[in-house]
């Protein structure tokens, strides 16, 4: 199973392996994840699983839609890498993604 | 309210033709019998039109799927013509930022989200926490008092008296606007038309009027008033839009976490099993603090007017109709939430609830009140007391924000 990373603001990696098709804010909450909320559940509708996606892994994600930039619009601290982690979907291309959370989701 | 009655309710909400009912009626919420009413309209006709009410005709989307559905779609359904079922008129303002659609909406809500910033919360958590202390602390022992007065509208007023910089000894003036701002000229209060409301409501804009010239003519702060002073975006509007933002950022700031206070209590108070596990483990407040909230649902509904023929379900709503999402019906929906009518403090997912709303327009203020509740439920437990509901609560007479006028409690040790 495809393996990423999530690090918190403190340094703290949480290395965890997904199955393919499962989201990456979907993969957090299955695995206890900190500071990934969730609140819709995955319909790209609150902002709540804001991640800064690793520098070349970026241009290797599914581009951008406009619910979701426009939710990213709200969000704190949102930046030129900021995605939503719901409309991440694992897949054996994104093996060994890096995301790093924000100070909090809002 | 007993089972009688309950049983009465659901009796009536399953006989009405289905045309004929209407869940606007604003005693069906005074009297908390408005639930069997939602989950007839979860069943059989989940997007429903009422073509006559004291509001005009509109539909109800009363599925947890639907409301998402609606809400996320804002091209189609419009926040412009007002997002309560309420008829506008008499010259009332329109309400703020939250009744705008883009791209206006999202200049001027970008003005005063930095306020519940993740950074400021922290900042706010220490100062929240001292005057949770100070009113736990002054609060009688062993005789009844209204928490909804003591606890509820003591907290959250001085939070947004800070919030706006507001003369702290003036800050009883915030809930009044609040109330009067939010009362249903139908519910045969004081406040019994449009006239009189916005003869309040211009008391409310000269006196923010006064901080506004203050504060625009000095160095720009951290509150809010001289936030939207400052910014491009808000600097040069009408005195209308101005009062409108300023009853959105009261009554955004005030009513629902004040009302989701006093349900808290109530709901811990009617399921002693739960209020046991909370005392047993503390950990449980976050978790606690989303169900609160969702069981709550401080505002009933949002409302949105379509700009475009939509069909949904198979029911063609009409550029023009007033359509009404029921948060307090999507809460309690049984596909999306599992024992939804059960107040449960351990749900595997909490933070899953519609009283936010959900899209552009989702409560910018959620994590503060959040935290507000976590913070005042921290305090109670380390003082090891049981706030105990020695009485019916009064519940406030309207189909929008569903609150509390009083709740009598009495504290004694555990």
């Amino acid at each position: 199973m495809p393996k990423v990373i999530y690090a918190e603001q403190n340094g703290t990696m949480h290395e965890v392996e997904l199955p393919d098709g499962v989201s990456l804010m979907q993969g957090a909450l299955d695995h206890s994840v900190p500071g990934i909320d969730g609140d819709c559940g995955g319909e790209c509708a609150c902002g709540t699983c804001h991640v800064y996606v690793d520098g070349s892994w970026l241009g290797r994600l599914e581009a951008i839609g406009e619910a979701e930039a426009s939710m990213l619009s709200f969000a704190d601290g949102a930046k030129p890498n900021s995605r939503l982690a719901c409309q991440i979907k694992i897949s054996s291309e994104l093996d060994g993604l890096v995301v790093a959370l924000p100070e909090a989701q809002h | 309210m007993t089972t009688s009655a309950i049983a009465a309710a659901r009796k009536r909400a399953y006989e009405l033709p289905i045309d004929q009912i209407d869940v606007s009626d604003i005693e069906l919420f005074r009297d908390d019998t408005i639930w069997p009413y939602f989950e007839r309209l979860r069943k059989d006709d989940p997007i429903h039109y009422c073509a006559d009410s004291k509001y005009g005709p509109f539909w109800s989307i009363t599925r947890y799927k639907d409301i998402m559905e609606v809400d996320t779609n804002h091209r189609a359904f419009s926040s412009e013509d007002g997002i309560t079922i309420q008829i506008r008129s008499g010259g009332l303002p329109t309400p703020g930022f939250i009744a705008m659609d883009p791209p206006r909406h999202d200049e001027q809500r970008k003005t005063v989200s930095p306020i519940v910033s993740p950074g400021n919360l922290a900042n706010l958590e220490q100062t929240i926490r001292s005057r949770v202390c100070a009113i736990l602390d002054s609060l009688p022992v062993g005789e009844p008092f209204n928490w909804v007065e003591k606890v509820s509208i003591e907290l959250t007023t001085q939070m947004l008296a800070t919030l706006f910089d507001f003369p702290f000894e003036d800050r009883h003036l915030l809930t009044y606007w609040s109330d009067v701002a939010t009362t249903d000229v139908n519910a045969g209060g004081t406040i019994d038309s449009n006239e009189k409301k916005m003869a309040v409501l211009g008391e409310c804009l000269g006196y923010f009027t006064r901080l506004w010239n203050e504060r625009v003519n000095a160095e720009p702060g951290n509150d809010l008033i001289s936030m939207l002073a400052h910014s491009p975006s808000t600097r040069n509007m009408e005195p209308r839009e101005f009062l409108g933002n300023i009853i959105l950022l009261i009554v955004g700031g005030n009513d629902t976490t004040r009302n989701s206070i006093s349900g808290g209590v109530w709901f811990l108070n009617q399921n002693p099993d739960q209020y046991r596990k909370l005392r047993e483990n503390p950990q449980l407040i976050p978790s606690m603090v989303s169900e609160i909230i969702r069981y709550q649902t401080p505002l009933a509904h949002m409302r949105r007017t379509a700009v475009v023929d939509t069909e949904i379900r198979g029911k063609i709503i009409r550029k023009g109709d007033k359509v009404v999402m029921w948060y307090a019906s999507g809460n309690r929906d049984e596909e999306a939430i599992e024992n939804p009518d059960s107040f449960i403090i351990d749900r595997a997912r909490p933070r899953q609830h519609i009283s936010f709303g959900f899209g552009i327009h989702r409560c910018v203020g959620n994590r503060l009140a959040e935290m507000q509740l976590r913070i005042l439920w921290e305090e109670i437990l380390k003082r090891n007391r049981i706030i105990e509901v020695v009485g019916e609560p009064e519940r406030v007479m309207s189909n929008f924000v569903r609150g509390y006028v009083s709740l009598p409690v009495c504290i004694r040790a555990a």
